[in-house]
């Protein structure tokens, strides 16, 4: 009988798959994201409004914090300078794992209508985005809908995606 | 020989002039056509020498000597009343005569009218901060700095406010293109992961018109001809052999007249592959 | 997972390290009050504030350069990108100038829905400042009040241009579009609504002792300090200048409208608060003024100018002339004469100007924006030392400054 020396824990221990476990953890994790405010420009008065009474934002669960340390998901809203990017590379470090990137609006895509000298083309080119949101600026129900598709990602992925690591672009 | 272009004036140009279009110049009316305004010159000719004076769309426009702008201002602002200082910038002419063109707005509240304080500086010349007379100067200063390089004698504060600190050039340049040169373009990169990691980033991408066939998500379905769910990668597409409507033959007509069509026999398509 | 870079963790938030035992506190370029991207580097001596250093700029995208490569027409959009939170207000001015520039007038009609447009974007702007100023110093109901009044008004900027924050509502020479059926009743409706609320929110705030507190002797400007920074808008008002340019220096249709200039002498935050209030009701009288004069304005919508602007859609459809010069007007873009125009309107934040250089070619020589932000923040750094950590906030939130029109 071959005796099979197999390291359970490498790569973020994808050789253990749990099922219920995975759904449950999933279920919790995308049903209480917590989204750090990260309003840079004209998207930011689009998420606020998503947060207020009409396009509410707190029936997915979701309490906007202030603090990276306490947060889940970043939402990019608005453009990204080349003075500001050091900044937000730092705020993305400090966030603890699992984490994930919304990056909303044409800016935060991909530079937007600013081709310019000071505008970093698009966010990705400093974090790993998980979800693009085109609009300038996009209608609150579209960062919504951004939101129920990153939920949707997150109750697809197993349990343990914490310790893979993400390609940067 | 390629083409030379001239490194100084990056701005874009317009790709047609007609040449028989005499381009219209706003109307400069004299100075004396107002009384506030002739009033306000003649009190400002005793005390500064002016190089020209007229009106335009109901602003006052007066050219000094750069050594005395801080001279008129004041005597604008204590004696003539021009109480706020509205906008304070440069122009940039230093392709055309080796120098920029500050401009100061002036607004009095107690006569409602506008003035404009304009003089030149060579490129190299440094001109005296008006702060001590309005605080808006300081801010304004520091970004006429930062974009132009125009020098500031006696600021108390004189660094770079818009751009970083540690930023190359001088952006509101005409001889500083609109995306960033060089040093611009690598910027956030070199700061936050170091040169090594410039080519894994890879450039940036600049060209809102760029479609590129064989990105990562494949969203640019190029060539229709390929059939949906075909796996498409640099070097490895599949062949798609042309084919035409027709060949079955035209209705009512049959088969006679077409003539059937091989692509591997065409001589002009065998060129082109 | 960290992947590595370059990026130390700096401590410079806090540091004791001074000789007089100032602390140093950085207020970073994100933080949750909802202003954008200001830096203020602020040294403290136990709560209060000694030295205050504003640092802006990142948010700037280089609009005025990008200016300088567009033609005039293709600019108009990017203006609304700098105060983005009344974008029309920044549409009007560009428009305003470069009409003054080619020496054309917009007709009767354009001018009352652009003024309609001007004073719902001051109603957005000015509900926007309150609830974000009432989340800052602690009132957080006023913020989801607010955000619900700014939906309808939102939905009658939607009805008419169809977006809801960068409108692009205006062109040079006239508006594209006429108002849609029944825009000027929902409008009616909209202003009974807000006629309701706006005294909910002065019954919640106005005479709250909190409120009151926080605010009274905060951020006390000066008549001299507020002259030499260039202040402009509710913050001169507020400090006894009473100087509105829709009267002083009147623009539009404001010579033939009577609304008043709510000014306060105290100088302070609860002066400006006060002020803006007043403006709401301003602005709705003027609005009530607009309705029945656009209902007897004729139909026509944009300023008959062929050599700078395009005819109308139907006539480009179907004269061949009209097409040729739209054609051209598009591709190579106006050719205005050679001058200088400043042209400053009032836009809800203050005296918003546009100084354009032109030198005959389609692209201007160059644009500046005068952004009335910019300088009231550069007046923290004469206006904070004194005050204690948590006026600074409330300052900050009273200037009503956004980062768009600072940084341009």
């Amino acid at each position: 009988m071959a005796q099979h020396k197999v390291n359970y824990l490498a790569d973020g221990g994808e050789a253990i798959k749990l099922t219920t476990v995975d759904k449950i953890v999933n279920f919790g994790r995308s049903n209480s994201l917590w989204p750090m405010t990260y309003g840079l420009a004209c998207c930011a008065i689009e998420m606020m409004a998503a947060g207020g009474s009409r396009f509410d934002f707190d029936r997915f669960g979701t309490i906007f914090r202030a603090s990276p340390r306490q947060s889940d998901v970043i939402v990019v809203a608005g453009t990204l300078t080349k003075k500001h990017a050091q900044f937000m590379r730092r705020l993305y470090d400090q966030m603890p794992d699992p984490k994930w990137v919304i990056s909303m609006g044409s800016c935060a895509n991909t530079g937007g209508m600013f081709n310019t000298y000071a505008t970093v083309q698009g966010v990705d080119r400093i974090v790993p985005v998980d979800i693009y949101l085109p609009g300038c600026a996009p209608r609150p129900e579209t960062l919504q809908y951004a939101l129920m598709m990153l939920q949707r990602k997150i109750r697809r992925e197993p349990a343990n995606m914490a310790q893979k690591a993400k390609r940067l672009i | 020989m390629r083409a030379y272009k001239p490194k100084n004036d990056l701005q874009k140009k317009s790709y047609y002039n007609d040449r028989f279009f005499v381009t219209p110049q706003l109307e400069k009316k004299s100075v004396f056509s107002d009384s506030t305004f002739s009033a306000d010159y003649l009190s400002l000719k005793n005390i500064v020498d002016i190089q020209d004076s007229y009106i335009q769309l109901d602003h006052l426009v007066i050219y000094i000597n750069h050594t005395d702008n801080l001279k008129a201002i004041k005597h604008l602002k204590s004696i003539r009343a021009y109480d706020f200082m509205m906008e304070l910038s440069a122009i940039d002419y230093v392709a055309q005569r080796g120098g920029f063109e500050i401009f100061y707005e002036l607004l009095s509240t107690t006569k409602h009218k506008r003035i404009r304080v304009k003089t030149f500086i060579r490129e190299e010349q440094a001109i005296e901060s008006v702060d001590s007379l309005f605080r808006m100067a300081d801010w304004s200063e520091r970004e006429m700095y930062d974009m132009y390089g125009v020098k500031v004698n006696n600021h108390p504060n004189l660094k770079r406010i818009l751009m970083p600190d540690d930023w190359h050039g001088h952006p509101l340049r005409k001889s500083y293109p609109l995306q960033g040169d060089e040093a611009a373009s690598w910027y956030e990169v070199d700061q936050i992961f170091g040169k090594e990691a410039r080519q894994t980033i890879g450039a940036e991408l600049r060209d809102a018109a760029c479609v590129d066939r064989y990105d990562t998500q494949r969203f640019a379905r190029l060539g229709h001809e390929v059939p949906k769910g075909v796996e498409i990668s640099e070097g490895n597409e599949p062949n798609t052999p042309i084919r035409y409507q027709e060949e079955g033959g035209v209705q009512l007509f049959g088969k006679k007249l077409v003539t059937p069509f091989d692509e591997m026999e065409k001589t002009v398509l065998k060129e082109r592959r | 997972m960290q992947t590595t870079n370059r990026l130390k963790p700096f401590f410079e938030n806090i540091t004791f390290d001074r000789e007089d035992n100032t602390m140093v506190v950085n207020f970073g370029p994100q933080h949750p009050s909802a202003h954008g991207q200001l830096r203020l580097m602020l040294e403290l001596q136990g709560e209060e504030v000694v030295k205050a250093n504003p640092d802006v700029g990142y948010l700037h995208r280089g609009i005025e350069k990008l200016g300088e490569n567009m033609i005039y027409n293709e600019f108009l959009p990017t203006t609304d990108r700098m105060d983005y939170i009344a974008s029309t207000s920044n549409n009007y001015g560009y428009a305003l100038a470069i009409e003054k520039l080619i020496g054309v007038e917009a007709p009767r009609r354009a001018e009352i829905i652009r003024t309609m447009l001007l004073e719902i974007n001051r109603i957005i702007s000015h509900l926007f400042w309150l609830a974000t100023h009432a989340l800052d110093v602690g009132a957080m109901s006023i913020f989801l009040y607010a955000f619900r009044e700014r939906e309808f008004a939102m939905d009658l900027m939607e009805d008419y241009c169809g977006a809801r924050l960068t409108h692009s509502a205006v062109r040079i020479g006239g508006v594209p579009l006429d108002l849609p059926e029944n825009w000027t009743t929902d409008l009616e409706n909209f202003m009974s609504v807000l006629t309701s609320q706006i005294p909910v929110y002065e019954g919640l705030l106005t005479n709250n002792r909190i409120w009151r507190m926080r605010l009274e002797n905060v951020g006390v400007i000066s008549k001299e300090m507020a002259k030499s920074w260039g202040v402009s808008g509710v913050a001169l008002r507020g400090s006894g200048v009473k100087w509105d340019l829709r009267k002083e220096m009147p623009y539009g249709l404001y010579p033939e409208l009577d609304f008043d200039i709510p000014v306060a002498n105290t100088c302070d935050s609860y002066g400006r608060y006060k002020c803006y209030m007043a403006e709401m009701y301003e602005s709705m009288k003027i609005l009530r003024q607009l309705i029945p004069m656009y209902k007897k304005s004729d139909s026509q919508l944009m300023a008959h100018a062929p050599s700078y602007l395009s005819a109308s859609k139907e006539d480009i459809m179907t004269q061949n002339y009209s097409l040729m010069q739209h054609f051209v007007l598009v591709t190579q873009g106006m050719r205005p004469p050679v001058g200088e125009v400043y042209v400053a309107t009032e836009s809800p934040k203050g005296e918003l100007g546009f100084m354009v250089v032109s030198d005959g070619t389609p692209y201007p020589y160059k644009l500046k924006c005068r952004a009335p932000s910019f300088w009231h923040t550069g007046l923290l750094q004469d206006l904070l030392p004194g005050h204690q950590l948590a006026d600074v906030v409330t300052i900050i939130g009273n200037l009503n400054i956004v980062f768009g029109e600072i940084d341009r």
